[in-house]
Order: structure tokens, then sequence, then C-alpha cells
């Protein structure tokens, strides 16, 4: 009944996108208001018809309906409610949906604003959402349907359908099968909601660029009015990154928070183009340059979300051949295609007159360094992308290969692995490009900026971070790459705390203002400018936590009987005792005590476990997990020996500074609600007058 | 008769003394956890997808693990291990692809395509500066969109101008 419900409320939802894509188009070209507004009562309905299907999910899968597949697949009688809840996208069929009820509801927001100025680009944008949220609503009706339910025939054969076959009845499971155990953690419950947000959030950029180009109106209006959006997204899109590597931090038990899995670099690769088109979309709003470069990172990022979602989502990571095992791979493949030709070509209609309204007039100018920002992106992108597509590419030129007997030497089709060496090899010097861009590139002016001006303003900051070279040289650090690092963060927060203070302190002379006042009068002056800072300090503060675990991570392994001491620096671990017991939600789980010292010194206990899930037959491995700014220890209890209460095996990781990972996110947080915050008009008006524009020098 | 047996038991005890420490020569002791996850970091678990041999909690990664110590067990080296690993398993073994046939491309895209977007910029950038020269002469085509940022900088030098003076 309830999955009729669903399914029937996904099926009209289907069709009022389909009709609300025509009438927005016809609209448009007619240039009917009524028709258009039709489109956009359209948009508005698939917001209350996608939260049906979605709360229909959600009671099937609270309520234990196992004959409905989907929730015999991801959820289990002792699974506990919130877990029920939110396997909403704990399976395929799901999370498919799940992008589908997002997106509705961050276009339905869109549709609210005020169109008054932009009204030419209302249909395009309805047309845009609706065809990508189409998309996504024939792959959950026709291929992933989080309703097909279990029949079984009078034979006793049990098939899987929508629809009662005929003389079946519905076949009921005793129990489902639950959610793997791995995504049963915090992080892996808000992980995947973040990293939609910030997936469906960038369709709406997309969809303005596309409505600006359509219409011919493509003077900055469109980055103008979705500057929030984008920033929204990105953040979004950073949160969901960075939740999915404290998951793995925390429940994968390799010690480590990234893997360079192409599972994390199809989420990452629209981060890296979107944070490039973040950076660039400011030189065309303040120089009315690169618009036809803009428009190129928008569409790429638009057609790397859907990518993403498709690598993880059609099997075809794991084989080439389970792509074409079911439809949603080829389906993808299509759309992505498809998207891509249409928004290229309109791009290049629209070409010439993206062109650049001034030129780059010098090489340190704030718009050379920016594009030099976006080169390193689309570096770090292209490494990722070909590292994630080779090991695809070579299987299936090794299918072409084996047809073709002169080629079948060079194409052998065997599987390769491209995993974190290449990628830490081929990225790390342009992260590091990228974190010296970020310290001088704010200092460097629009239009104009010399190797002068710009020395003048480094300088300081420059002789300050050759002292943190030196403090660590005596310190006795002796990594090149170590110092290289740090000396980049010390430069980088350097020169952005010394912008701050610059400013600060101007007001405060010339108004006489508390330094302290001056700071916050200034950061609310311009949110934008000064929000970014922080967003750099927050990266800084990121970096520092990556340099400690890549560059200085160290591990030992050893089993150890009770009362046994096992080593790794200044730590030593005692096995004190392992208690194991079974609980009522279908765990066993065995829990060592180990005390931890610190150069002899008790400075507390901690709890390694592991929890066998019966169900699934699986072990999952939770660290006992000493976390401090000055490093973490890490603790787990690995089963290469068979686990028993007189001896176990533990394996310890020492992972410096990793702490300013995580705390280096609040900061960017921070930095992005400052940026993002509304500003008044008004004061922005004040200032332009206040002062004559002689800016040029 | 007592010497014989005397010079009996000693060569006994000396035979049976080289034979102990033969055999306790040709005993090499077990390789640490430590010996063994430092090769299988390096491997790639053949059935798994993307997780190196040293942390897969599966069973068929504990017997390669256990391989790994064997063969180190056996005077193996590193390379060795990770030789025969690559010719049981294939090349997906390894966390890069060895640099052969096609695979060249794996490493040779990425530099490639960075190098033409450096050489793109560099031609742009020269062309851009070019007629700029002429331009100059007309600075108010030159003139950014009046924005706050600008205004900010602005803004600041003459502060910081007001603070020089006073």
């Amino acid at each position: 009944m309830v999955a009729n419900l669903g399914f029937g409320t996904l099926i009209i939802t289907f069709l009022v996108t389909i009709y609300g894509a025509i009438a927005a188009f016809i609209g448009a070209r007619r240039n009917s208001p009524a028709l258009v507004d039709s489109a956009r009562n359209a948009m508005l309905l698939t917001f209350p018809l996608l939260s049906i299907t979605a709360l229909s999910v959600i009671f099937l899968l609270v309520n234990g309906h196992f004959e409905v597949k989907y929730v015999a697949d991801v959820s289990s009688k002792s699974m506990p409610f919130y877990l029920r809840l939110t396997a909403l996208w704990g399976g395929q069929a799901g999370s498919l949906l799940f992008w589908s009820w997002l997106m509705s509801a961050f276009v339905s927001a869109v549709m609210l604003r005020k169109w008054d100025r932009d009204r030419e680009f209302l249909p395009w944008v309805i047309l845009v959402s609706m065809i990508t949220l189409a998309f996504f609503l024939i792959l959950s009706i026709f291929v992933e349907n989080p309703f097909v339910s279990f029949w079984q025939s009078p034979t006793g054969n049990i098939t899987v359908s929508m629809f009662q076959p005929a003389g079946s009845t519905l076949f009921f499971p005793p129990d489902g099968n639950g959610l793997n155990p791995l995504l049963r953690h915090p992080g892996m419950i808000i992980h995947p909601p973040m990293l939609y947000l910030g997936f469906v959030a960038f369709v709406i950029p997309y969809a303005f660029a596309m409505a600006a180009l359509i219409t011919g109106r493509t003077d900055d209006r469109w980055i103008r009015i979705t500057r929030r959006w984008t920033l929204v997204a990105w953040i979004f899109l950073s949160l969901g990154l960075v939740l999915g590597a404290w998951w793995a931090y925390d429940v994968l038990g390799w010690g480590g928070y990234w893997g360079w899995d192409p599972v994390e670099i199809a989420a990452f690769m629209p981060w890296l183009t979107g944070t490039a088109f973040l950076h660039s979309v400011m030189i065309q709003e303040k120089r009315g340059m690169l618009k036809q470069w803009n428009m190129v990172l928008i569409i790429l990022t638009y057609d790397l979300v859907i990518f993403g979602t498709f690598l993880t989502r059609s099997g075809v990571l794991s084989s080439v051949h389970a792509f074409a095992q079911s439809a949603i791979g080829p389906l993808f493949f299509g759309f992505i295609g498809l998207t891509f030709l249409a928004s290229f070509s309109l791009l290049s209609r629209r070409w010439n007159d993206l062109k650049s309204e001034v030129e780059i007039s010098s090489w340190f100018s704030r718009e050379a360094l920016f594009l030099l920002n976006n080169l390193l992106f689309m570096g770090i992108f292209i490494v990722c992308f070909w590292g994630v597509i080779f090991p695809i590419i070579s299987e299936a030129l090794g299918i072409v290969g084996q047809g073709v007997p002169g080629l079948a030497g060079i194409f052998t089709g065997q599987k390769v692995t491209v995993g974190p060496p290449y990628y830490e090899r081929a990225t790390a010097p342009l992260f590091a490009g990228l974190l010296l861009l970020m310290g001088v590139a704010p200092l460097s002016a629009w239009g104009s900026s010399t190797s002068k001006t710009l020395g003048r303003l480094v300088w300081k900051p420059f002789i300050a971070s050759l002292v943190v070279i030196v403090a660590l040289l005596l310190g006795g650090m002796r990594s090149w790459p170590a110092i290289l690092g740090f000396w980049l963060c010390s430069f980088v927060a350097f020169i952005t705390i010394y912008e701050f203070w610059r400013a600060a302190w101007a007001r405060h002379q010339g108004r006489g203002e508390n330094l302290l006042r001056a700071l916050w009068l200034l950061v609310g002056k311009n949110r934008r400018r000064y929000g970014g800072y922080i967003i750099h300090l927050g990266i800084v503060v990121m970096a520092l936590g990556i340099i400690g675990i890549e560059l200085f991570q160290t591990e030992t392994q050893g089993t150890i009987p009770q009362g046994g001491e096992l080593n790794l620096g200044k730590y030593t671990i005692r096995f004190d005792k392992l208690s194991v017991w079974d609980t009522n939600d279908g765990r066993n789980i065995a829990l060592a005590d180990v005390s931890v010292y610190k150069g002899g010194k008790f400075i507390g206990q901690l709890h390694p476990r592991r929890d066998y899930y019966y169900e699934s037959q699986q072990p999952m491995t939770i660290a006992g997990l000493r976390s401090t700014p000055e490093d973490d220890l890490y603790v787990l209890l690995v089963d290469w020996q068979p686990l028993s209460t007189s001896a176990a095996t533990f394996k310890i990781y020492h992972n410096p500074l990793v702490w300013w990972l995580w705390f280096g996110v609040g900061v960017l947080i921070f930095g992005t609600i400052v940026a993002a915050w509304p500003s008044t008009e008004r004061e922005k008006v004040v200032i332009t007058r206040s002062v004559p524009e002689t800016s040029k020098a | 008769m007592a010497l014989k047996r005397y010079l009996f038991a000693i060569v006994l005890a000396l035979l049976l003394g080289f034979l102990v420490a033969d055999a306790a020569s040709a005993q090499q002791p077990t390789p640490s956890d430590d010996q063994v996850n430092a090769i299988a970091k390096q491997l790639y678990c053949p059935v798994c997808e993307n997780i190196p041999l040293d942390v897969c909690p599966t069973t068929a990664c504990a017997q390669w693990r256990e391989l790994i110590r064997q063969k180190l067990t056996e005077g193996w080296n590193e390379q060795q291990i990770k030789d025969y690993f690559v010719q049981q398993y294939g090349a997906r073994v390894i966390g890069t692809p060895p640099p052969s046939g096609i695979n060249w491309l794996v490493y040779l895209v990425p530099p490639v395509a960075i190098l033409a977007g450096v050489y793109i910029l560099y031609r742009a950038f020269r062309s851009w500066k070019r007629p700029l020269a002429e331009v100059d002469i007309q600075p108010t085509s030159l003139e950014p969109p009046a924005e706050t940022d600008t205004a900010q900088d602005e803004y600041i030098r003459r502060m910081e101008e007001e603070v020089r003076k006073r």
C-alpha cells in the first residue's frame, strides 16, 4: 500500500517534471509568462511530491516492511530507529531517490527567489533543472526502483517486481540483511547527505550558466546570482569529503583518512573544478575576463558531479563487465555525453560574445596569479581523472585487443591498480604550488601589480617564515619535504595574518578605533574578502595535519600476552585485559583495555575493539584513539592471530599533528559563513562613492 | 681403553656441538609483523578493491600475509616477494602500474597535459600583454568595474599614507 503510494507519487513527479520542462521551453520560446509561471509551479510541486515518495521509503524502512526488496537489503530488525531512518541513503536505489529529493528542494528554493530582474533566465533554469531531475527519476522508476517487492508464485518461486505477477502473493522474509556495518557510523550517516547537497547545489550555477548562454545575457549577472549558491555547494561538498575522511579514519582501521580510492576521487574531482570556478568567477566579476573559461569550468563541474555519481553507482570501477550488466551505467554514460555535448555546443555558439572585456596587464596581477591557480587545480584534476579512468581504459582496450591479433600484445587487458603512490607523487608539487599561490595571490592587485609592489608586501612575512625554517632545523628536523611544507604553511599564515593586521592597524590609526573593533568592522565591511582569507587560514591549518600524518606517521604491530607491552617511539601500551560478549543487536564485541604510557608515565586507557556482525559475517575494527594537538595515538585490535584473553595482536599508529586537519575544517566552515553572509548593499555604495577610482598604478 | 673412550666422547661432543650450531644458524628467526607489513603495505589485495594488504581484514588477505612471512623466512627479499605476487596475480597487486606498453600512458598523459596548459597560458599571457601597450594610452578602457575590493585596497593605501604623514 505505502509502496504503491510512493511509487505512484514517483511516477506523478516524473510526469510533472516532463510537463515543467516542456512548459518552460514553450513559455520561453513564445514569450508566455503564464506558461513559465506554470512551469515554475511544476518545479515547486516536485518537492512535496518527492517528499511523499521519500517518506514512503522511510516509513517502509522504519516499520520493517521486508517484503520490499530495498528494505530487506539495507535494514534489519536489530537496527535501531535512527539507522533505519538513514538507511534511506544506505543503498543504491534509496540514494538515487535521495539525490532527486534534495535536488528538488534546492531548485524549489531557487524558484522562490525574486526573479524581477532576471525573468529571462527563469524558464531556462527550470528547463535545465527539470531535465537533470527527470534523468534521476528515470533511474529511480525504471532501473533502481526502491519499491519493488518480493512475490511468491504458487510453485514457491520468489520473484522481484513492482506489480503483482499473476497468481502470486507477497513474500515476507522474516528479517532483512541489515546495513553494512561499516556504514553504521555517525560520519557515514551525515557524509552522504553533505556530499549530495554539494552535488545538487552545483546544478544551480550550471543551470544559470546554461540560461545565460541560451538567452545571450552573458555578462556577469548569472555569476552574481549564483555566487552564494556556489559557496553553499562548495562548503557542503567540502564537508562531505571531510566527513568521509573522518569516517575512514575512525572506522576503516588503517590509520589513515584518505586512500586515493576511486570513490573518494570521484567526489574530489568536482571539488577541484568547483574550487577553480569559485576563484576564476572573481576575475570575471572584477575584470570582465575569462568568461569562456568560467563556462568551461561550470560545465565540467556539473558533468563531474554526474560522473562522480556514475562512477560510484555503475559498477564500472570494479570491472567493465559489471558496467554492462546493469542499465544504470549506460544510462549515466549517455546522459553525461549528451549534457556535455549540448553544453559545449551552446558555449561554442556564444564563444565570441564571451570574449574578455579587458586583457591581462601584468604577470603579477591578481588575475594572472588566479589563472595560475586555475592551472594547478586543473593539473590535479587531470592527474585524478586519468588515474581513475586509466584502469577502466586499459581493461576495455584489452577486450578490443583480444579481437584484433596485432593489438593483443600492446593491449593486454591486464587489470592495473593506480594507487596512492601515483597520486601522491603527481599531486604533491601541485598542492605545494597552490599553497604558495594562496599566500601570494591575495596581495596582488587587480589589473596591475609588479614584482616590486608584490615584493614590498611579501618581504616581512617572508623573513618571519624563514625564522620557522631555522627553528625547525635547530629542532633537529631533517626531512626536506616537511621543512618545505611547514615553511609554506607558515609563509601563507603570516601573509594572511599580516593582511588582517595591516588593514586593522590602518583603521585603528585613521579612526582611532580599538584594534579588535577595527578588525570586526573591517571583516564586516568586506566579508567576502576576509571570509576568503579565513578559509585560506583553515586550509593552512588542515595542511599542517596532512603534512604531519603523511610524512611522520609511524606504526608497529605485535602480539602480546596479557600484561605484555608494545612500544612505539615515546609511547608504550600495556595489554590489561580482553572482554568478549554478545550484544542483543547481533554483534559479538571483543574489547581490549590497554594502558598507555608516554615516556614511562601513565597517561590513560584506550579501548580498541572489534565488532563482529553475525548477520553479515563482517568484522569491524574500531580504533582506541587518543587525539591531541601534538599527535594521535591510534591503537587497533587486529585479528592476525585468533583473539584470546591470554594474548592479542595490536597495531599502533602514531599520527603527529592530524588533530589540526579536523580543527582546520572548523576554521574553513567559519570562513565560508563569513564569506557567504549577506552584506547590506548600502554600505557597499558608500564605500564605492567615497573613494575616487584612481587605483591604477 | 679409557683414553679411547674419552676421545670418542670428545669427538661425539664436538660433532653434536657442530650439528647444533649448524641447525641454529640454519633456522632464521620468524619475521616480525612489522617486517611483513612493510611489504604488505605496498601490495594490493588481489580480491578486494584498492585495499592495501597490510590492513585488509579478509581471510584471503591473512593467508597472503602469511605467505609473505613464509617467503621472508625462506630468505626472499622485498623485490623478489613483490615480483612473485605480480607473477601470480597480475600487475594489479602493485599500487602503480609497471611502466611498460600502454601503461606508459599513466605517467605521460598528466605531465603532457599540464605542460600543454602552461604553454597555452604562456601564449595567452603574451598575446594579452602585447596589445596592452597600445591600450595603455587610453587608460579609461582599463578601468575595472567599480568594486569594493579595489576600493578597499585604495582605502587601506590612503589610510597608510595618512598615518605616515602624521
